[in-house]
């Protein structure tokens, strides 16, 4: 694109022949959420409800010599009081949670605390009472006796020699090798493409620089929650908020020692995820007091709990080593990145490696990446997850080597683009990305042409994310009216239900409001892995297509059965069931519903599928932003975002994701960080104090789509839910350089640090 | 034959070989005939029969979604990697 006229949102379309994919429908859901009926997770109610409240630890390490529940056990009002002593004995393993895996025992002691706390806010014990004040009331008689230990908070107090160790069984693993050394580093590996060492030799220009970001949080407004009830017949129902209702389903069975057939989970709608809502935390303490009491049990976090006591996304620290011919050529580079896993092990560290170097074509790469646990909440995921983090650190280093070469940065990025063939430092090949379209549209984007304003820096950064495939399914059932129920497992976080009915309305011919989209419970649907990797659209909506084609192919038997004709001799189009030799032959689906009793019964499409040709999306952000002076304030003046969407399904919905996905990662960038006191309590959990940007914080953020089909999809859709938050906080940096001159490698950039960096 | 890339942490096996190429027309058979040719590989990679959790496995750019019984064309590249966590 090239114009210098204001859009605020463009769309770079390269296949228009669809009917409904790529239009904007009202989304199915809307009406219920504008006027508030809507049921989410806290708004679960029920006869004989009672109300459950967990005690957290005041300690960051500590060893638990006793739990006393007695006084809390004899308050009036209190119904039962669990420890992680009530959950049953069972065997390790390792539980899969969708795109994430732990094991089963640190699983458990992150909720619910066995030996040790090891972070403040881990939870010990859960109580159910009457009401939330009972229960909070009781909290205080519980006595807990603690041996504190020291503690370690960051990569590197945990990774000396010498720290204090969380856990005295975990030993470093060296991608499937067992190094047999205990140590607070859970994980290494190392991917190596090319000589390295000769690369660095054929350099002209090498930049080298060490950078740090801190603990944030997904900042969701719905805080974790969850409702169980135990029935008298052995079976448990959970109502809950959750990206995914079958890893709540199963991680319960394991955790509980139950076949998944006794569990059943119904999602309700949910506020927020990002990542966050993939594990579980309080649905198995409803449980085990559900057990207990023989009454529904509900449990809502705090805002404090849901900052101390679930996963927010890692702090860490990456090294950058980069260099490149004077002509522009990068001819090695080495990313050494260490991240917090929080208490347990798994931090995004791999996902990381995956991202880090993925827009270039590099002949010669390493990479070194580490998983370390420190004690903090167990981190979580966070839309693209570690890539940020990584992105924070190369594309900061780019900027500063096409300033030695004095190169435009997005030319230095075009030169060293990956395209379909390159193989990436950590091995696979890619297949048909779009890279080097959303560099060339930053390049020719009117914001990039035109000229900043006085005193104002500008920066350019791009960020990937993989995607991911994973099991769903979909049945579609054909209503007597011609329209259509669709039953699928996605937990709805952005709209998913609309994109997935789009798709199954392209194939039937019909309207995208013709399909009536429901998200249901683990008793009505197959096994449909979590909303998370950016995958529902392309993945539920694969099953969508199956299921859409299955009920095509019926309709066509159904009306050669009317017809007394081959099926082979009949087709489908928009909607239009027609015999491919007979004119006369014709009768729209609708017309078909209506006589489905008396020709047969009725009409259901189904499929369950695990895609394979899932494609990465590439981001990019052009920002301008002004420092003041005295008081170190940022101001982004101008933000444009250009991402790859394969095709937009709902063009509404992927500027949504864009805008969101930047608006997190500037608040990433300016303010957000969990401030943690000595003791390792964070002193900032409300929403006051945790600084999240508002709209009145914010431009508008223009977006451009652009379009490279993804092969791997029928309507080649990759999945645009992340990539989008990755470019912003390396941009920004290289924004504020442009301002100003310093090179700031520390997130976030609050004014205090701005001061700090116009100082020096 | 399949190519199959041997991460660095693993070339200990391979006395330093980076790639090898190996017969098999599923996950399964690859790693066993690359156990026949470089001892250790089933131990490295397998625990019970299963694909140790800490380790995904790709064919020709994608994830595996099926698990030992993928199949594996002569013309595929098999790429040992870190499972990942995390997610949106």
């Amino acid at each position: 694109m090239t114009t210098t006229d204001y859009d605020p949102n463009v769309v770079l379309s390269t296949e228009n022949d669809f009917k409904v994919v790529g239009t904007r429908p009202v989304r199915h859901d809307g009406v219920d959420k504008v006027t508030g009926r809507a049921i989410y997770g806290a708004d679960y109610d029920a006869s004989g409800l009672l109300h459950g409240k967990i005690l957290r630890s005041p300690h960051a390490h500590a060893k638990i010599i006793s739990i006393d529940t007695s006084k809390a056990e004899a308050l009036d009002g209190v119904h039962a009081v669990v420890t992680a002593a009530d959950f049953p004995e069972a065997a390790d393993k390792i539980m899969e949670l969708g795109e994430d895996e732990t094991k089963l025992r640190d699983l458990r002691g992150n909720i619910l605390a066995r030996d040790k706390v090891l972070y403040v806010g881990h939870a010990i014990a859960g109580i159910a009472a009457t009401n939330a004040h009972v229960a909070e009331e009781a909290l205080s008689l519980i006595e807990v006796e603690f041996e504190v230990l020291p503690s370690v908070m960051t990569t590197d107090e945990a990774m000396a020699d010498g720290a204090p160790i969380l856990h005295e069984d975990q030993t470093t693993e060296e991608l499937g090798d067992d190094s047999g050394v205990v140590s607070n580093v859970a994980k290494h590996f190392q991917h190596i493409k090319g000589d390295i060492a000769e690369g660095f030799k054929q350099a002209d220009v090498i930049v080298e620089r060490e950078y740090n970001t801190v603990t944030v949080h997904q900042g969701y407004i719905a805080p974790h929650n969850g409702t169980a009830f135990w029935s008298a017949d052995g079976r448990l129902h959970i109502w809950c908020e959750t990206q995914g209702s079958f890893v709540v389903r199963d991680s319960l069975a394991d955790l509980l020692d139950m076949p998944v057939s006794m569990i059943r989970v119904t999602p309700t709608e949910i506020g927020g995820g990002f990542g966050g809502k993939i594990p579980i935390y309080v649905e198995p303490v409803a449980a085990l007091l559900s057990k207990k009491t023989g009454t529904p049990v509900k449990i809502v976090m705090t805002r404090k709990e849901t900052f101390e006591g679930s996963g927010p996304t890692p702090g860490s620290k990456i090294k950058i080593k980069v260099g490149a011919t004077k002509e522009g050529k990068i001819t090695a580079a080495h990313a050494w990145m260490a991240m917090e896993a929080g208490a347990y092990a798994g931090s995004p560290v791999g996902a990381a490696a995956q991202c880090v170097f993925a827009a270039y074509d590099l002949e010669n790469g390493l990479i070194d990446g580490f998983d370390v646990v420190v004690n903090k909440p167990k981190t979580a995921a966070y839309r693209a997850p570690g890539s940020p983090n990584a992105a924070f650190g190369f594309e900061q280093a780019l900027n500063e080597l096409a300033e030695k070469l004095g190169m435009d940065p997005i030319d230095l990025r075009l030169k060293n683009v990956a395209t379909e063939g390159t193989r990436r430092v950590d091995g696979p090949v890619f297949q048909r990305i779009g890279a080097k379209e959303v560099l060339e549209s930053m390049r020719e984007h009117a914001h990039y042409l035109s000229e900043k304003q006085e005193g104002s820096g500008r920066g350019v950064a791009i960020g990937f994310w993989f995607n991911i495939g994973f099991d769903s399914a979909c049945n579609i059932a054909l209503n007597k009216d011609g329209t259509v129920n669709l039953t699928e497992g996605s937990t709805d976080v952005g709209g998913s239900r609309t994109s997935i009915a789009m798709q199954a309305a392209e194939v039937l011919g019909i309207s995208a409001e013709d399909v009536r989209p429901s998200v249901v419970d683990t008793d009505t649907i197959g096994f449909t892995a979590v909303t998370g990797g950016s995958r529902t659209t392309f993945a539920t909506g694969w099953a969508a297509y199956e299921a859409a084609q299955d009920v095509k192919k019926q309709c066509i038997t159904r009306a050669a059965s009317i017809w007394d004709v081959d099926p082979d001799h009949l087709q489908m189009e928009d909607g239009i069931i027609s015999s491919k030799t007979d004119s006369e032959l014709k009768m729209t689906i609708k017309e078909l519903a209506a006589q489905l009793s008396d020709t047969g019964g009725g009409i259901t499409g189904r499929a369950s599928v695990k895609p394979r040709g899932v494609g990465g999306s590439f981001c990019g952000n052009i920002v301008d932003l002004s420092i003041d002076q005295e008081t170190g304030k940022i101001t982004i003046d101008r933000f444009t975002a250009i991402q790859d969407a394969g095709k937009a399904l709902h063009p509404s919905y992927v500027e949504g994701q864009m805008q969101g996905g930047s608006v997190q990662g500037i608040g990433w960038e300016l303010n957000e960080e969990y401030f943690m006191s000595d003791e390792g309590k964070m002193n900032n959990t409300s929403l006051l104090d945790y600084r999240m940007p508002t709209a009145l914080d914010l431009p508008m953020i223009d977006t451009v789509i652009v379009e490279v089909a993804n092969p791997g999809h029928p309507f080649g859709v990759r999945g645009i839910g992340e990539a989008n938050i990755v470019p912003p906080t390396p941009a920004i940096a290289n924004a504020v350089y442009d301002s100003c001159g310093s090179r700031i490698t520390q997130l976030p950039m609050s004014p205090g640090s701005i001061l700090e960096a116009l100082k020096s | 034959m399949a190519l199959v890339f041997i991460p660095s942490q693993m070339q200990p096996l391979t006395k330093g070989q980076a790639r090898v190429e190996v017969e098999g027309t599923n996950v399964k058979q690859i790693i066993e005939n690359l156990d026949s040719l470089h001892p250790g590989f089933v131990d490295r990679v397998l625990d019970e029969g299963n694909i140790k959790p800490s380790i995904s496995i790709a064919v020709d750019g994608d994830i595996i979604t099926m698990g030992l019984i993928e199949k594996v064309s002569p013309n595929s590249e098999v790429h040992f990697l870190p499972a990942i966590s995390g997610g949106n």
